[in-house]
């Protein structure tokens, strides 16, 4: 149990200081175009990350498994009809099936 | 009541229409939020496997609500790791919100303080939504498409914590899939023209080509560094926009 509370204590400061961090050190400021232009293309290299590290990392291998191919599947019908809810249900029905056969 | 009557004073006036974009904000929030409490209710079986009592894993939605550090944390627990291990993989995955918390900085008022306050309502979808497009951010879609996206997060969790026995094995139910899935989504919303999809493109090699090295959330933090490739946006983009304008006047 007091493994779990230092965990969840660490976790909880660590991420407000780091959620307060960028907005307060550049508060307000105006800032030059450049930074603008590369704020913009954060977001999909962050999320382009996000879903490599997590489709295809277990741990530091990388495999392609019934996961993988779930979130292409869910990537498919988000792609297709915009719909968040169906892409999560898709990935987690076809990643199901996948490791049930 | 007088709370109540200094939060109008600090915000009406000056933000007109603030109610409406907040409820913009809740109804662009809101898919996300039924998705994300899929994830949780996973967060909250996977969690006790990692030695969580329900009640812990419930608290440290409440109080942590960052998905992906979370999941990390837990996982370098079940693992065998220290606490210093499992907290500080959850900083590196976290560490992606300093340059998005960066980005909103201009687009709050008030001092530091209220910085501070305003940027824990960041998380990815939210963020990615309250853009603007031209590097500025609307704070009421930020925090209106939060909201929904922290019950989600919090009552999937106490579902998953709490009915774990009858949910089972969240692998089987391929649960895993589901956080990667919402990303992906979130990563779709983004390739609005050819160079942010060759920014996808190198993060994402970046971050697998990373993976077998570097600790969990290095690969993500490195990967943001595709995003400099914006540095020569300028001229990138007024050449996209004359490439776009040629054919158009070779055809009329």
């Amino acid at each position: 149990m007091s493994t779990s509370v230092a965990v969840i204590a660490g976790c909880a400061v660590t991420t407000f200081a780091i959620k307060a961090a960028g907005p307060v050190a550049l508060g307000g400021r105006a800032l030059p175009g450049w930074f603008t232009n590369v704020i913009i293309l954060l977001a999909p290299a962050l999320f382009a990350a996000l879903v490599a590290t997590q489709a295809l990392a277990d741990g530091r291998h990388l495999t392609v498994g019934p996961d993988t191919a779930g979130v292409a599947a869910g990537g498919l019908v988000s792609w297709r009809t915009g719909s968040v809810i169906g892409c999560v249900i898709t990935a987690a029905v076809v990643t199901a099936v996948l490791r049930a056969v | 009541m007088p709370a109540g009557g200094t939060l109008e004073a600090m915000t009406s006036g000056d933000e007109p229409g603030r109610r409406e974009r907040f409820r913009e904000g809740m109804r662009a929030g809101a898919p996300f939020g039924v998705a994300g409490s899929v994830v949780a209710l996973s967060f909250g079986v996977v969690a006790q496997g990692a030695g969580l009592s329900p009640l812990a894993a419930i608290a440290m939605s409440a109080i942590v609500f960052a998905g992906s550090a979370q999941f990390t944390a837990i996982s370098i627990l079940a693992g065998g790791g220290t606490v210093g291990a499992a907290v500080l993989a959850a900083v590196l995955v976290n560490s992606r919100f300093l340059p998005m918390g960066a980005a909103i900085g201009p687009s709050l008022p008030g001092g530091p303080l209220r910085h501070a306050l305003q940027g824990q309502s960041v998380v990815d979808a939210s963020w990615g939504m309250a853009g603007r497009g031209d590097g500025t951010f609307d704070r009421w879609v930020l925090f209106g498409s939060t909201a929904p996206q922290y019950v989600g997060w919090l009552g999937g969790t106490i579902v998953g914590a709490l009915g774990g026995n009858v949910i089972g094995d969240p692998e089987a139910l391929g649960l895993d899939a589901v956080y990667p899935a919402f990303f992906l989504t979130l990563l779709l919303g983004e390739l609005t023209d050819r160079r942010a999809r060759i920014v996808a493109a190198l993060g994402g090699l970046i971050a697998i080509a990373l993976i077998p090295v570097a600790p969990a959330g290095v690969p993500v933090l490195v990967a943001s560094l595709a995003a400099l490739l914006g540095l020569h946006g300028a001229s990138a983009r007024t050449a996209a926009i004359r490439r776009q304008d040629e054919p158009e006047e070779a055809a009329a």
